[in-house]
């Protein structure tokens, strides 16, 4: 302590006699500041730039080729009065999200709790369960995706056995949706190891107290797995719903980038990638990415504000 | 309207590993059984072997004559107070006093009176929309027999209650717990690791170490005749002296004393004087040995003192009252004869 405060001594000293605040501040935070840089250029770069730029480009019409004119609310205006592919995908990655997030996170508890028993090897299959979560969202498993729902896939082979012949499912209307919820729910892994983590926490004694009562398993699990889970169901809620609404590569690779057939798997994304990268309407998309930003906000925002009501915090 | 309960050659197994070797012991209808070991004697397993939330390996459980063994926890008519109390965070008092009525279909008038009964025993009911986490520790302890009593079992389980109380809090619910006991007469059975809770509250004292009965009997029995130095060990506080002696006959070396205990004890390898036995008044019993005087506590109402026998082995003296003792001194120390426990190289008692 002496020995610091002595070291110290001299630079303070130095300080006193120095003029400038910024010299001051150049000399003694200036490492700091360097090992910084990188996360600061980083950031204000790459993400708070293009953030504001986004917004300002989501009032022009850049194009990408010429210089965006100030077109004031009108790509809002057209979005939500003359587009029926907005509406389209809208509609598309709201049923994506209503079905795929409660389903992924269903599983994900079911997985979690059968785990959760305390069986041999538990690490391994902790590993194996959480692969998908790894691999799901990259090109590869979408490709692989294609190849199981295809007319000469997998399922239909395995349908075959029992002599039903299945449609290509990736390319018929009513299903092909479906393939990708069931892709998504397949990615269970990351809520999993969440779920687990939080089944871990409920003390065994309540179980017991439950079983002293009579209680069934089923009763246990409504009446005191359910509730004292909420906050990690909440949480996973919210970063599930997050990701879903986010959801491109799977439609993309799967539909071969054009949300087809009869824009089934056209996903809000997918929709907003056409427009930017397709058509080069630099400007509406920027508007649709706002608008998405603005429904997951609110979505967040409502889960939160209702959560009082059914979210079970133990302190 | 009490329900006896029997263990029969009770035997617990996890794997090849016997924690509970053949156990034995009637508890009476409305008794309230005490289990106290140290921890790790099987008193909590024994607890939950009987609660039905531990299989059982082997030998019979009885209650009111029925074997219950295969019946699952809820139909065996007990209901358990636990260590951690285990109430639902989520429910409030009454929902959690409730829980078990629910779950057994009550009418909800019937779940109202008794829960209601239940709050006004335990003197809770300003408590009872409140949550878990806005009550304090004795609360808590509250809520959680209020629970159990709601249910009206035939027995009651007790597995530590009081250990995460404060000090003053135990005292005051043991006192409560008893008052339980003496109100509703049922059956009850209470594992604790404090010997004091067990001498305080106990018709029956059951003391445990590595899965065997050491002794079972009423309290002062225990106190009294304690069977071999574990239980003269554990019962009593401060702990009783022990002094390594050698016997022939009827006299004793021990201290570098021989004294005569006018009872044949050949083979007597410890002698035990429990503290507050001893005596610094000349002409009071014999003379044990003379000690010295390393470190004397006034407590007010006793003087608690510690002393060294000439051969350098330590013993403690519990005096009524306010007594002057020198620090350093050396005095005699005196005992009634008939006070001196002995026992042999097993560790067992000689009786005399």
């Amino acid at each position: 302590m002496t020995a610091r405060s002595l070291e110290s001594g001299a630079p303070a000293r130095e300080r006193a006699a120095s003029p400038s605040l910024w010299a001051r501040i150049w000399q003694n935070d200036a490492p700091g500041y360097l090992f910084l840089l990188p996360w600061l250029i980083g950031f204000f770069g790459l993400t708070i730039g293009p953030i504001i730029s986004s917004l300002y480009l989501s009032f022009t019409d850049f194009d990408l080729l010429t210089d965006p004119n100030w077109v004031g609310a009108s790509n809002y205006v057209r979005m939500f009065t003359n587009d029926p592919k907005f509406l389209a995908s809208m509609r598309v990655t709201m049923v994506f999200v209503i079905f795929s997030v409660p389903l992924k996170l269903a599983f994900a508890l079911a997985v979690a709790m059968l785990l959760n028993r305390g069986m041999r090897g538990l690490p391994l299959y902790r590993a194996l369960f959480y692969l998908p979560s790894l691999l799901g969202a990259s090109v590869a498993i979408a490709i692989l995706w294609r190849q199981i729902f295809a007319r000469e896939g997998l399922v239909n082979d395995f349908l075959s056995i029992f002599g039903i012949v299945g449609p290509s499912w990736i390319s018929t209307p009513q299903y092909s949706l479906w393939t990708i919820i069931i892709l998504a729910v397949w990615q269970f892994g990351s809520p999993m190891i969440i779920f687990l983590a939080g089944l871990r926490q409920i003390p065994q004694d309540m179980y017991e107290a439950a079983s002293l009562d009579g209680a069934s398993k089923w009763r246990q699990f409504v009446k005191i797995t359910l509730p004292l889970l909420t906050p990690v169901v909440f949480f996973n809620a919210i970063i599930q719903t997050i990701e879903a609404f986010k959801s491109f590569t799977p439609a993309f690779i799967i539909s071969g980038g054009t949300g087809n057939p009869i824009n089934s798997t056209l996903f809000y994304t997918l929709y907003l990638y056409q427009e930017a990268f397709g058509f080069f309407r630099m400007g509406y998309a920027s508007a649709l990415a706002w608008v998405l930003l603005a429904l997951v906000g609110l979505f967040t925002a409502f889960s939160f504000l209702t959560s009082k009501y059914w979210v079970h915090y133990d302190d | 309207m009490s329900t006896p309960i029997q263990i029969r050659q009770l035997v617990k197994a996890y794997g090849d590993i016997e924690v509970i070797h053949g156990i034995d012991l009637d508890i009476d209808p409305g008794e309230f059984t005490v289990f106290v070991g140290p921890s790790g004697c099987g008193k909590s397993t024994l607890l939950r072997m009987i609660a039905g939330l531990e299989p059982i390996t082997g030998g019979d459980l009885l209650i009111d004559g029925e074997r219950m063994n295969d019946v699952p926890a809820a139909r065996r008519g007990i209901a358990m107070v636990f260590q951690s109390y285990a109430l639902y965070p989520h429910m409030n008092v009454y929902q959690n006093l409730a829980f078990g009525l629910e779950t057994a279909r009550t009418p909800k008038a019937e779940i109202k009176e008794r829960v209601q009964r239940a709050a006004e025993i335990l003197q809770i009911v300003p408590l009872l929309q409140r949550k878990p986490k806005q009550l304090s520790g004795g609360q808590r302890q509250r809520v959680a027999i209020g629970r159990a009593i709601v249910r009206e079992p035939r027995i009651f389980l007790f597995d530590e209650p009081l250990s995460n109380l404060d000090a003053e809090l135990r005292v005051q619910m043991r006192v409560e717990i008893a008052k339980l006991h003496n109100d509703l007469g049922n059956t009850m059975i209470y594992v604790t690791h404090d010997q004091v809770e067990a001498m305080t509250m106990a018709d029956k004292i059951v003391v445990l170490r590595s899965g065997v009965i050491e002794q079972a009997g009423a309290p002062l029995e225990l106190y009294n005749n304690p069977k071999n130095l574990f239980v003269a060990g554990f019962i009593g506080s401060p702990k009783m002296n022990f002094l390594a002696a050698s016997a022939d006959g009827a006299a004793i070396n021990v201290a570098g004393n021989t004294i005569d205990v006018k009872r044949m004890v050949t083979g007597a390898t410890t002698m035990g004087v429990r503290p507050e036995h001893i005596t610094l008044a000349e002409g009071s019993g014999i003379k044990l040995a003379d000690i010295r005087v390393d470190l004397v506590e006034n407590l007010g109402g006793q003087t608690v003192v510690y002393a060294t026998t000439a051969d350098g082995q330590p013993i403690n003296i519990v005096l009524e009252g306010q007594r002057p003792v020198e620090l350093g001194s050396t005095v005699a120390a005196h005992i009634d004869p008939a006070r001196i426990h002995l026992f042999n190289a097993e560790g067992n008692v000689i009786q005399g």
